[in-house]
C-alpha cells in the first residue's frame, strides 16, 4: 500500500477530488499525515453530496423554524406538526448521477434510500413521489433513461408497498444525458415515537443490520460530486444494485426495534456508507465510535478498509443498542432474517477508530469528518445570458387555429398526461389515496382522523433559468399553489437543488438568486425549508442542465369534506378565474413549441403578496364549501388548466366560455402565475364572487365538448375525446416513434 | 366472525386486507407468520397481495413452500373460506388449490389502476351479495397476473361455472379475460383484482365491500 509520504508527493488527493488546500486540512486536523484509508473517509466526507461546502453558505438563508417544525434540517428527514399527537416526516433526495449511467437501478436505490431516511426517523413511510427530468423523447437513449428509470423507481416502490402517490415529469433537451431523479418520501409518525441518529452511552454497542458490504458504490459521494463524463460511464462500481425484498423486511424489522428501549440511536448507511453514518452518529452525539470491521459481513472477499468504509452498497442501517441488550435486538431482526451484528462500541474520545485485523488502521475525529469540512462561498457572477434576456420581448408567433394549438400544446410531453408512469406505479397501496395521481396535489388521509394530507413537488427550470430569482419564488408558489388547490393549507417545504457545476460562477450566482427566490417565497407562505438535498455538477461536456431546484411541499387538509379534485364532473357549475392574466410568454409551453426547443425572454412575473392573498381566498372558499373543483394554470395557460379539468371528469361533461378579451392568445396560452381556474355550484356563486372577486368565464355543460367564444365569436370548439386522445398517447406515441 | 391474514415476508397487501375486515367489514382479522404452522380458530383464510420473498424464483413459488402451507391445505380441506388476491392467488395457484398459473402481463409492464368487472358467478359464498352478471369496478396493482391454463382446464372451469370474474377490457392478457376463478368446491377464490382497496367510498369506490360481506353472510348462514 502507498505510504502517506507518497501520496502527498505524488497528489493522490486530486484523484479523490481533494484540493491542495483541504489536505492541508486534513494533515493539520490529525497533527500527521493521514493514511490511504483515512485520506479516503476525508475525501467522501468532504465531498459537496456529504458536506454541502459549496452550498451551506447559501442553504443557511432558508427560513427553517416555525411553530409546527419538530425537527428542521440535519436529521435523515424533517418533521412538522399535524396535530392529534402525529407528525409527518419528509425529504427529497436525487439520484442523478446514478440515474444517467444505469437508469434502472439509479432510480430504483433513490427510492430505497429516500425511504431510509424517513423509517430511519421512526416513521412508517406512507408515500412517494418522484420529480423527474428527461431529454425530449426523440433518440433512443432517452427514452431507454426514461423508461428505464421510470420502471426502477415503480419497482422498488411497488415491491416495498409503499404507493408512489404523485410527482412531476418534464422533458427538456438540457436533460438528454444528465437526467434527473428525485425522490420525495412522505412518513407517519406519532411525536412520542421520533428517533435520532445519535451514537449516545459510551460503552453502548454499535450493531450492522441488513445487507453485506460489497464493493459497490465505492466513492459514489465523490462520483455525485463530479461532472459526468464518458469515462465515468464505464464506472460501473459507482452505482449500487438495490433489493427492495431486504429494504422490507429492514423497514418492518426497524420500525419493530424503535418499539424496543434497547435502540439508543439509528441511522441509515447512505451516501458514503458507513464512515457517514458512524461518524455522523458520534459526532451529534459528542462520543466516538471505534469499530471491528473483520466484524462487518462483507459481501466479497479481501475488501479492505477503505472499501468496507466507503461503500455503499443499499439496505444497510447503523444502530447503536444499550450494552447487554446484544441478543434481544438480534432476535427481532432474525424474525425478519436479518442478522444483526455488533461490529463496535461508542466511545468517549470523540475518535472514528477503526481496527482491522487486530491493528488500528484508521484513528480520525468525528467532528473533523463530520463537521470540520471546509465552507467555500465561490464566486458568483450574474450570466450574461441573463442580463441579454431582460431586453427580449418574448414574441410569440400570430395563432390562426386555436383549437389546433390547444391540441398541440396538450401533446406537449411535459403537459400531457402522465399515466404511462402512474400506470406503472401502485398509487394505492397502503389504501389512503384519496386523489389519484394527475390531481394538483396528491392526497392521503390519516386513519384515525378526519384529517388528510397534500403533498406537491414542483419546478419550472425554464423559468428558472431565465431568471432565477423569480423562478426560486414561482417554484415555492407553484407547490404551495397544487396544496391550496386540493384543499390543503400549505405547511413545510423540502427542497432539491440540482445544479450544473459551482466552480462556474454563473451556475453559482443561478444557486444565489434561486436560493434567495425561494427563501422569500417561503418567508411569505409561512413554509420553513425542513430539509432537503443538493445536487451540483449536472453538467455534461461543460453544458449544465436548466437550474433545477425541485421544491417538495406537505400540507394539512383540516377535514376530509374540504378535498378537491380538479376534475369537472357536473354540468351547470359557473367557471371562475381566480387572478389576472397578462402577456407572459418567456419560458412558456408555446413559445418552446413555436421555437423548436427554444426560449427567450422573461419568465412571468410573481407579486408574492398577490399570490399569497389569491391562495387564501380559493382555501377560505373551499372551506366554506363553496367549490366543486379547483385547479391551479401552470404550463401550457388557461387552455390547459381547463382541458385538464375535462380530461380528468366524467365524459359527458363539456364547458362553454365567453369571453371580452383583446388579447385571445394571452387568455388562453399566457403563464401568468398566482391563477386558478375554480367551478363552483349555482348556489354557491353569489357567495363566491362576493369572496373572491374572481371573474366567472362560463359554466359547464353537459355537452362533452369545450366551447370559447371570444367578444361574441365562437374561436374554438372540441370534443373533450379528442384532447384526451391527444393529451394520453402523447408520451406513448413518442415512445414508439421512430428516431 | 374471525379472518386470518397470512403474513409472507413482502407481503404488502396485509395491513390493507386487515383495515377492511376490522374497521369497515367489523370483523376480526389476526395476522398469522408464514412460520405458523396453525390456523386452528379461524374461520376464513385470507392470503394478501404484494411480493412474498420478492417475486424470486417465481411469483408464490417460495411462500408456496411456506411452513403454513399445511395449514392453509388443511382449512382449504375443511371447506372453509379461502381469499388469495393478487400474490395470494399466485401463491393458490402455485399450491395447487387453483388450477392455472399467473404470467407476465401481455405488455410486461406493471398496470395499477381502476378494472372494469363483471361478476360471472354470483351464487358463491364470496359473491352471493352481487347481483348476476353485475359490472363492478375494483382496483388492479399487478406485473404478473395474465391468467393461464391449457384448453382443458379452461372448458373445464366454463361448464363448472368456477369462473367467478372477468375483466370487460382485459388489461394483462389473461385468458378468456379471467380475473378471479374458484376451486370445485367452491371455498377457495383466487383474483388478481384487490377488493380490499375498494371498501370506501372516500377512496372511489366500495365494490368490493359485497365481497368480505358475502363471507361474513354465508358464513353466518353455515353457524
Amino acid at each position: 500500500m502507498i505510504s502517506p509520504l507518497e501520496m502527498e508527493q505524488s497528489r493522490l488527493y486530486t484523484q479523490m477530488g481533494m484540493t491542495d488546500d483541504e489536505f492541508q486540512l486534513v494533515k493539520d486536523s490529525l497533527g500527521r499525515l493521514p493514511n490511504y484509508t483515512e485520506l479516503g473517509l476525508f475525501s467522501v466526507m468532504w465531498s459537496e453530496h456529504c458536506s454541502y461546502k459549496n452550498s451551506k453558505v447559501l442553504l443557511r438563508q432558508f427560513p427553517t423554524r416555525g411553530e409546527r417544525v419538530l425537527q428542521g434540517p440535519g436529521e435523515g428527514a424533517g418533521i412538522v406538526d399535524i396535530g392529534d399527537g402525529l407528525a409527518v416526516v419528509f425529504k427529497l433526495e436525487s439520484h442523478n448521477h446514478p440515474s444517467a449511467v444505469e437508469p434502472f437501478e439509479g432510480a430504483a436505490t433513490g427510492v430505497g434510500g429516500i425511504l431510509r431516511d424517513v423509517f430511519s426517523m421512526g416513521a412508517r413511510p406512507i408515500a412517494i413521489l418522484s420529480s423527474m427530468r428527461f431529454g425530449e423523447l426523440t433518440t433512443k437513449r432517452t427514452k431507454y433513461l426514461f423508461e428505464q428509470a421510470v420502471a426502477g423507481s415503480a419497482a422498488y416502490a411497488n415491491a416495498i408497498g409503499v404507493p408512489i402517490a404523485g410527482g412531476d415529469t418534464q422533458f427538456d433537451d438540457c436533460y438528454a444525458s444528465n437526467p434527473l431523479v428525485n425522490v420525495m418520501c412522505v412518513g407517519l409518525i406519532r411525536h412520542a415515537d421520533i428517533k435520532k441518529g445519535v451514537a449516545e452511552g459510551v460503552g453502548n454497542t454499535v450493531m450492522y443490520v441488513g445487507a453485506p458490504t460489497g464493493r459497490d458504490g465505492i466513492h459514489g459521494a465523490t462520483f455525485a460530486s463530479t461532472e459526468l463524463s464518458d469515462e465515468s460511464e464505464q464506472e460501473s462500481p459507482n452505482v449500487q444494485a438495490g433489493d427492495p425484498f431486504v429494504e422490507k423486511r429492514l423497514m418492518e424489522a426497524c420500525l419493530e426495534v424503535m418499539q424496543s428501549t434497547a435502540l439508543v440511536g439509528i441511522q441509515d448507511m447512505g451516501a458514503a456508507g458507513l464512515i457517514s453514518s458512524s461518524s455522523e452518529m458520534a459526532s451529534k452525539a459528542g462520543t466516538g465510535i471505534e469499530l471491528h470491521l473483520d466484524q462487518v459481513p462483507q459481501r466479497e472477499p479481501n475488501m479492505t478498509p477503505y472499501e468496507m468504509m466507503l461503500s455503499e452498497s443499499q439496505e444497510r442501517m447503523l444502530l447503536v443498542v444499550a450494552r447487554g441488550r446484544e441478543a434481544e435486538v438480534a432476535a427481532l431482526f432474525t424474525k425478519y432474517d436479518l442478522d444483526a451484528v455488533a461490529i463496535g462500541q461508542v466511545t468517549g474520545d470523540g475518535m472514528v477508530r477503526l481496527i482491522h485485523k487486530n491493528e488500528v488502521c484508521a484513528e480520525v475525529p468525528a467532528d473533523a469528518l463530520a463537521k470540520s469540512a471546509p465552507e467555500y462561498h465561490k464566486p458568483s457572477q450574474e450570466a450574461a445570458y441573463y442580463r441579454a434576456q431582460q431586453d427580449i420581448q418574448a414574441e410569440i408567433a400570430p395563432i390562426t387555429d386555436y383549437g389546433q394549438t390547444l391540441l398541440d400544446l396538450l401533446a406537449q410531453p411535459t403537459i400531457a398526461s402522465k399515466r404511462w408512469i402512474s400506470h406503472q406505479c401502485d398509487y394505492m397501496v397502503g389504501t389512503n389515496t384519496v386523489l389519484p395521481p394527475g390531481s394538483d396535489g396528491a392526497v392521503l388521509r390519516i386513519r384515525g382522523t378526519d384529517k388528510a394530507i397534500s403533498m406537491a413537488v414542483d419546478c419550472n427550470a425554464r423559468y428558472v433559468y431565465l431568471d432565477p430569482y423569480m423562478g426560486g419564488k414561482i417554484a415555492v408558489a407553484e407547490a404551495a399553489r397544487n396544496i391550496v388547490a386540493s384543499g390543503g393549507m400549505p405547511l413545510a417545504v423540502t427542497d432539491n437543488l440540482n445544479f450544473g457545476s459551482p466552480e462556474n460562477p454563473e451556475i453559482f450566482w443561478q444557486m444565489e438568486q434561486a436560493v434567495r427566490g425561494i427563501s422569500a417565497a417561503c418567508g411569505v407562505f409561512e413554509t420553513p425549508v425542513i430539509g432537503g438535498n443538493v445536487s451540483l455538477y449536472n453538467e455534461r461536456s461543460g453544458a449544465a442542465i436548466y437550474p433545477t431546484p425541485t421544491i417538495g411541499m406537505v400540507g394539512l387538509i383540516d377535514n376530509l369534506s374540504h378535498v378537491t379534485a380538479s376534475a369537472f364532473d357536473r354540468a351547470g357549475d359557473g367557471i371562475y378565474l381566480l387572478g389576472e392574466t397578462h402577456p407572459e410568454f418567456g419560458g412558456s409551453e408555446l413559445q418552446k413549441m413555436q421555437n423548436n426547443g427554444k426560449i427567450s425572454g422573461r419568465p412571468p412575473g410573481i407579486d408574492l403578496e398577490i399570490e399569497k392573498r389569491n391562495q387564501d381566498l380559493l382555501l377560505s372558499a373551499i372551506r366554506a364549501g363553496l367549490v366543486t373543483a379547483a385547479h391551479d394554470s401552470a404550463e401550457g395557460g388557461l387552455a390547459v388548466c381547463l382541458a385538464e379539468c375535462l380530461m380528468a371528469g366524467k365524459t359527458s361533461i363539456g364547458a362553454t366560455l365567453d369571453i371580452t378579451t383583446e388579447d385571445i392568445t394571452a387568455f388562453l396560452f399566457s403563464e401568468s402565475q398566482s391563477r386558478f381556474l375554480v367551478s363552483v355550484a349555482p348556489e354557491h356563486q353569489a357567495a363566491f364572487a362576493d369572496l373572491t372577486g374572481a371573474q366567472r368565464l362560463g359554466r359547464t355543460t353537459d355537452t362533452g365538448r369545450l366551447d370559447v367564444s371570444i367578444n361574441g365569436a365562437p374561436i374554438l370548439a372540441i370534443p373533450v375525446g379528442q384532447m384526451r386522445t391527444h393529451w394520453e398517447g402523447a408520451i406513448e406515441c413518442l415512445l414508439t416513434a421512430e428516431d | 366472525m374471525k379472518f386470518a391474514v397470512v403474513v409472507f415476508p413482502g407481503s404488502t397487501g396485509d395491513a390493507d386486507m386487515a383495515h377492511a375486515i376490522r374497521d369497515v367489514l367489523g370483523c376480526d382479522a389476526d395476522y398469522v407468520r408464514h412460520d405458523g404452522s396453525t390456523l386452528d380458530g379461524f374461520d376464513a383464510i385470507v392470503l394478501p397481495g404484494g411480493f412474498s420473498y420478492g417475486d424470486y424464483l417465481r411469483c408464490g413459488a417460495l411462500a408456496g413452500v411456506s411452513a403454513i402451507i399445511p395449514a392453509i391445505k388443511a382449512a382449504a380441506d375443511a371447506s372453509k373460506p379461502i381469499l388469495g388476491v393478487g400474490n395470494g392467488f399466485q401463491i393458490l395457484t402455485e399450491i395447487g388449490l387453483l388450477p392455472g398459473a399467473l404470467i407476465r402481463n401481455r405488455d410486461t409492464k406493471f398496470i395499477c389502476g381502476p378494472a372494469v368487472l363483471t361478476v360471472e358467478n354470483a351464487d358463491i359464498g364470496f359473491t352471493n351479495k352481487y347481483n348476476p352478471r353485475e359490472t363492478i369496478t375494483l382496483p388492479i396493482a399487478h406485473g404478473w397476473g395474465s391468467y393461464y391454463a391449457d384448453e382443458n382446464t379452461l372448458a373445464t372451469l366454463k361448464a363448472n361455472n368456477r369462473i367467478v370474474f372477468t375483466y370487460q377490457d382485459n388489461p394483462d392478457g389473461s385468458a378468456e379475460n379471467i380475473a378471479g376463478i374458484v376451486s370445485e368446491g367452491g371455498n377457495v377464490l383466487g383474483m388478481m383484482p384487490h377488493p380490499e382497496r375498494a371498501v370506501e367510498r372516500l377512496l372511489g369506490s366500495d365494490d368490493g365491500l359485497r365481497l368480505f360481506q358475502s363471507i361474513l353472510q354465508t358464513w353466518r348462514a353455515g353457524v
